[in-house]
């Protein structure tokens, strides 16, 4: 009798809670996944692919699915600290593999030199260049983010990279170094063995 | 009203679950690499540990006393802790997703955080238990327990950018920081009695 008791005790209470859970799990649904769409927010969406992934997005979605998040050149430092600071994860200096942090490019066409080909355009990510077959292009100075991407397809080597100047509106203090990360003027203290 | 006081002080400091009594100790050293993600899980734990706490001091005097069924309490009690972790989890998903992501595993293994099983089992052996001193109790774990990580945690940030000796780095500097720690809180001892 005592165990009868004490099942059916049991039971009741496990059936409330359930009957909890259940509730509060249609309460609480959630779709999709947030994060990601933080992320991407933060990566410079020159949909480069130096990271190996074909844009932002997929390389956002692979940060939010585990990989590490220093593989963005053009986001440099700035980026990975933020990514850091949103996702907890600790700072890490940009992998080499993917390329070298540079000051701000933008793709400039020697006009005269241009044969109209088209290449370029169908090369940039970010529809910066503008033209036509057998018409001069050129490119939205605004628009460009900068990505290399357009300079390898051109037959004719008409393209630049050319640095943007710092102007005081663009300038910003550069961030002091992370947890864990070394200012400049670190000095290294030996130990004592 | 002191009796609450003495009750809160008592968990908080004097018996830290945490330093004095050792419950508890897998999140304290596994979620203390960073103060924002020991404060995310003070705040899961602290939630769990109170509401967990109460709800099984219910059950406790509702159902399990009446029918004489004391015996089952520990089995009663970790269905009512996994019931509110799940319902912690939930809502941490909700509400913050990146703390959810953050804390990772942590979060439902709050479940088997013996700190939390510890209150609920502790809370019944008091001399006269009520709602009221087992919220008490409960809260007072939780701050006590929040308390300590996000101390730790701070601690362990300093460390992370010093130079530790390479024989000490990583978890052996944490153990050894914790350890005296833990010593500095014997020193409360003594400050109540309950």
């Amino acid at each position: 009798m005592t165990i009868l008791t004490a099942i059916i005790a049991l039971l009741a209470l496990a059936a409330v809670f359930g009957a909890l859970l259940g509730y509060a799990s249609e309460k609480l649904k959630v779709e999709g996944d947030p994060v990601v769409d933080q992320i991407d927010a933060i990566l410079p969406q020159t949909q480069c692919g130096q990271c190996g992934h074909p844009g932002c997005r997929p390389y956002a979605e692979a940060i939010a699915a585990g990989e590490e998040h220093n593989k963005c050149p053009p986001g440099g430092e700035q980026t990975i600290q933020e990514l850091s600071d949103l996702l907890g994860r600790d700072f890490l200096p940009l992998d080499e593999e993917h390329g070298e942090e540079d000051v701000k490019r933008v793709a400039y066409i020697r006009e005269d030199e241009c044969i109209g080909c088209t290449k370029c355009i169908q090369a940039c990510p970010v529809d910066a260049i503008i033209g036509a077959a057998q018409k001069m292009h050129t490119v939205i100075e605004d628009e460009c983010t900068g990505c290399d991407l357009c300079v390898e397809p051109c037959p004719v080597d008409c393209i630049d990279m050319v640095p943007v100047e710092e102007t005081l509106e663009s300038w910003h203090r550069e961030r002091p170094p992370g947890v864990g990360g070394r200012p400049e003027t670190y000095i290294p203290v030996e130990n004592l063995a | 009203m002191t009796e609450y006081v003495l009750i809160l002080i008592s968990a908080v400091l004097v018996n830290n679950f945490v330093l004095v009594q050792f419950l508890g100790l897998c999140p304290f050293m596994g979620v203390s690499n960073k103060v924002e993600t020991a404060m995310g899980m003070s705040l899961a734990t602290t939630f769990v540990l109170t509401l967990s706490s109460v709800l099984s001091y219910l059950v406790y005097a509702w159902l399990l006393e009446p029918l004489a069924l004391e015996y089952l309490r520990t089995i009663a009690f970790i269905l009512v802790i996994a019931v509110a972790v799940q319902l912690t989890e939930m809502f941490v998903r909700k509400a913050s997703p990146l703390l959810h992501r953050v804390l990772g595993v942590f979060l439902p293994l709050i479940t088997s955080n013996c700190a939390v099983l510890g209150v609920a089992l502790l809370n019944i052996r008091q001399t006269e238990p009520s709602f009221m001193s087992s919220l008490t109790y409960g809260l007072g774990a939780a701050l006590g327990f929040s308390l300590v990580l996000v101390l730790f945690a701070a601690m362990r940030e300093r460390i992370a950018a010093a130079d530790v000796p390479v024989a000490f780095r990583g978890p052996a500097i944490g153990l050894i920081t914790a350890g005296l720690m833990s010593l500095a809180f014997m020193g409360f001892s003594g400050l109540v009695r309950i």
